[in-house]
């Protein structure tokens, strides 16, 4: 089991402001860690409760979103 | 910053044209990371694509790419893969592209068994061209051109595929993108003609008018309609009723075409060649 | 060393069309049946794998033009064969392999129409289908053999043309040469020069595949030959992917065309026949012209000043050579199995300097000497 747990690593999440365009995806898959920006970009809000489970990244349509799998 | 998959995306060309939730570019992630699984080798694939949104994809890919046209992609790459079946062939379709204008391509391409992996992105509309219905708008769907919704009945592209001789069919949405990823992955490794049936929302000329949200909703509804085929097959036909099935539909093993013609022209020559001895 | 006894066959058009794509080192070839072409397909059909060639029946003819541009991108010297309503469906694609730069060739054997007119009857009714068949401005090559020889010999030159300026070239034959029987002299293996598409230098670290040569033409590599890049039928810059840029996109197109225009000295094939003192030339292609060869023979012996002019390139039109017979011949007469298509170039060329007047005849049939020379006497 403890191979297979998702890296608790908050700081990797990666958000490429300039290819985001916005559509909502990310953040009505993970309302906990993420949120909109005023600009309407999306922004890791609470990054801590990131469990890594990389939903966002899979299906951010616009290559947007990395989360960052250091496993150390 | 981007992850090992990206190696097989173009990013100097993102971002991409798609609109913004568009599902185009989920399907391209999850073809992404199945290049990533296969291990893929950039100079020895080509990646065909036909004409829609949908095959701007190939544009994106970092192979030797081909943006064809309308309906050809098929026909363009069984072109490509009959003169050096040594290379990897990947084909980009919309359900238009495939299945409308491309249709007869789409089932010659079956028939023959040729070793190319097709990825089908079926949206439901002619997206490109603003929202008309297309050979898989669900009857009585709206579109511009069926403003009352369609009144022609679609067709279910697995069972075409497998009628007409494929020997791989797999269907996905890109809300199950990890298992996208796979049935794109075991359809090229299976040899012999695959199709992948990518269920991806088109919010702007098919959501919007269909009244099904955003792209977030349409993803949703994927999650909500899509059933594993394991499920699926122990469902009665009414509890499958507007829902359709997921995962790999069928798969079988048949000659495939470009190793029959190799082995015919092996055995020609051989004959040639003890003609004139004799 | 073969002699030329051994290599004299007899020979129908379709056939040598088919030896001379293999001499030219033919390795695709894809196509779909229809009367009068079918000869080439059945043949190449038995003939190809020998070479380690290889040969499809598609679909249709999208398909088949298709396929052959995709074999051609994989690296093989590809070669379609159809007839009118083929021509016609295999016009988009024509038109991509234009714009995408893409070597091939296209056997048009032509025959009656318009739709299914009389298939089995000749015709030149797609002269101009030839030139403008798909949609865009566009340069393309179009060759008319007039005999079994230039079948051979023309074929190899089209697939020389395709790959030196890569461009679709169109051997614009029609029914009665495809089918006429006649004895050939095939050269020596090796006799004809044989052109191959030339490669981009290897270890670039950027690599354009539509950055022009010298001479216009860019080198595109062979699909994964060295290089991944981007091919499209969309508007494209030198990197081959797509664009808008209204200035990128004058000069593609223009590239297109002056890729051609500007080597027409070295395209343009024709035949003069007795024009030097000639007052009236004929013009004519293909079948008619043999016909046309006859009735410059009965005019001579009749005391008339008749020579023969015979485009063998159509496409790019010769137009220096017309403009200078039309200086000399106070009549052009032009016999075409359709309504007076190259006549149209003929008088456009000619500017006035000469009367031209077309012999037209579209029932199927050949047009006679005596058809033509009742042109003449009515003069
Ligand atoms: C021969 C031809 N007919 C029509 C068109 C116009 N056209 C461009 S894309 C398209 C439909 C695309 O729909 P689909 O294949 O479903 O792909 P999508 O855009 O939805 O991804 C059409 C009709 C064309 N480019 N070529
Ligand atoms: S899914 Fe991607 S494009 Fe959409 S809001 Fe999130 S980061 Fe932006
Ligand atoms: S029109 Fe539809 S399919 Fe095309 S990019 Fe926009 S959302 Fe995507």
């Amino acid at each position: 089991m403890l191979e297979t747990t998702p890296p608790r690593n908050s700081k990797n999440i990666q958000i490429n402001k300039s290819w985001c365009k916005g559509c909502g995806i990310c953040t009505g898959l993970c309302t906990k860690v993420l949120a909109m920006d005023g600009g309407g970009k999306a922004i890791a809000a609470n990054p801590s409760l990131c469990t890594g489970c990389r939903l966002c990244e899979t299906h951010c349509p616009d290559f947007a979103i990395s989360i960052g799998v250091d496993v150390n | 910053m981007q992850n090992k998959v990206n190696k097989y995306l173009r990013s100097e060309m993102l971002p991409h044209i798609w609109c913004p939730g568009c599902g185009n570019g989920i399907v391209l992630g999850a073809l992404t990371r199945a290049f990533g699984l296969l291990d893929c080798d950039q100079d020895n694939t080509v990646v065909v694509s036909g004409i829609g949104c949908s095959s701007r994809a190939s544009g994106y890919l970092d192979f030797s790419t081909l943006h064809t046209t309308h309906g050809r992609a098929l026909a363009f790459a069984t072109g490509i893969k009959l003169a050096r079946p040594e290379l990897k062939v990947f084909v980009i379709m919309g359900d238009g592209d495939s299945t409308g204008i491309g249709g007869n391509h789409f089932i010659h391409a079956a028939r023959r068994n040729i070793d190319l992996t097709a990825i089908i992105f079926n949206n439901s509309i002619y997206g490109m061209t603003g929202g008309q219905s297309s050979p898989l708008s669900p009857l009585n769907s709206k579109a511009t051109t069926a403003p009352q919704g369609t009144l022609e009945r679609p067709f279910d592209l697995p069972e075409l595929a497998r009628a007409a001789g494929a020997t791989y069919v797999a269907r996905g949405t890109t809300y199950h993108a990890n298992m996208l990823t796979q049935l794109i992955k075991n359809g090229a490794d299976h040899k012999g003609f695959s199709v992948v049936e990518a269920i991806t929302a088109c919010p702007i000329s098919y959501g919007r008018r269909n009244k099904m949200g955003n792209g977030y909703d349409m993803l949703l509804w994927q999650k909500e309609h899509g059933i594993p085929v394991e499920r699926a097959r122990k469902l009665e036909p009414s509890e499958m009723e507007g829902k359709f099935a997921i995962g790999e539909l069928h798969k079988s093993d048949a000659p495939e075409f470009t190793d029959i013609y190799e082995r015919f022209i092996d055995e020609k020559q051989i004959n040639h060649r003890e003609a004139k001895k004799a | 060393m073969k002699d030329v006894a051994q290599l004299a066959r007899l020979m129908q058009g379709n056939e040598a069309i088919v030896e001379g794509a293999l001499a030219a080192g033919l390795r695709f070839f894809a196509g779909y049946p229809i009367t009068p072409s079918t000869e080439i397909s059945e043949l190449l059909a038995e003939r190809l794998p020998l070479y380690g060639g290889k040969f499809i029946q598609m679909e249709d003819e999208m398909a088949s033009m298709a396929a052959i541009i995709g074999a051609s991108l994989a690296g093989l010297k590809s070669l379609t064969a159809t007839s009118g309503p083929g021509f016609s469906l295999k016009q988009e694609n024509i038109g991509f392999a234009s714009m995408a730069e893409v070597p091939c060739v296209v056997v048009n054997v032509q025959r009656h129409g318009p739709s299914t007119g009389m298939p089995t009857a000749p015709a030149q009714g797609d002269v101009m289908q030839a030139r403008w068949g798909t949609h865009g401005d566009h340069a393309i090559i179009a060759l008319c053999p007039a005999s079994v020889q230039e079948s051979y010999s023309l074929t190899v030159e089209a697939f020389n043309l395709s790959e030196k300026y890569r461009v679709p070239v169109i051997l614009l034959t029609d029914e009665v040469i495809g089918h006429m029987r006649e004895r050939v002299v095939l050269p020596q293996p090796g006799a004809m020069k044989v052109i191959d598409r030339k490669k981009p230098p290897t270890g670039l670290e950027k690599y354009y595949p539509y950055q022009p040569g010298e001479d216009g033409v860019p080198s595109v590599a062979n699909f994964c030959e060295n290089y991944r890049f981007h091919v499209t039928g969309l508007a494209h810059d030198e990197s081959g992917f797509p664009t808008t840029n209204p200035e990128v996109v004058e000069k593609l197109i223009n590239r297109l065309n002056d890729k051609i225009m500007e080597h027409v000295d070295d395209i343009v094939l024709s035949e003069s026949w007795l024009t030097k003192d000639a007052e009236i030339i004929i013009v004519a292609y293909g079948a008619v012209s043999r016909s046309a060869k006859k009735t410059v023979k009965e005019a001579r012996a009749a005391g008339l000043k008749v020579g023969l002019f015979r485009p063998i390139t159509i496409w790019p039109f010769p137009e220096k050579e017309i403009a200078a017979l039309s200086r000399q011949a106070h009549t052009i007469i032009v016999p075409e199995m359709n309504l007076g298509q190259l006549k149209l170039e003929v008088e456009r060329v000619t500017s006035g300097r000469s009367k031209v007047i077309g012999v037209n005849k579209v029932n199927g049939e050949l047009i006679t000497p005596g058809e033509i020379l009742d042109a003449i006497i009515k003069l």
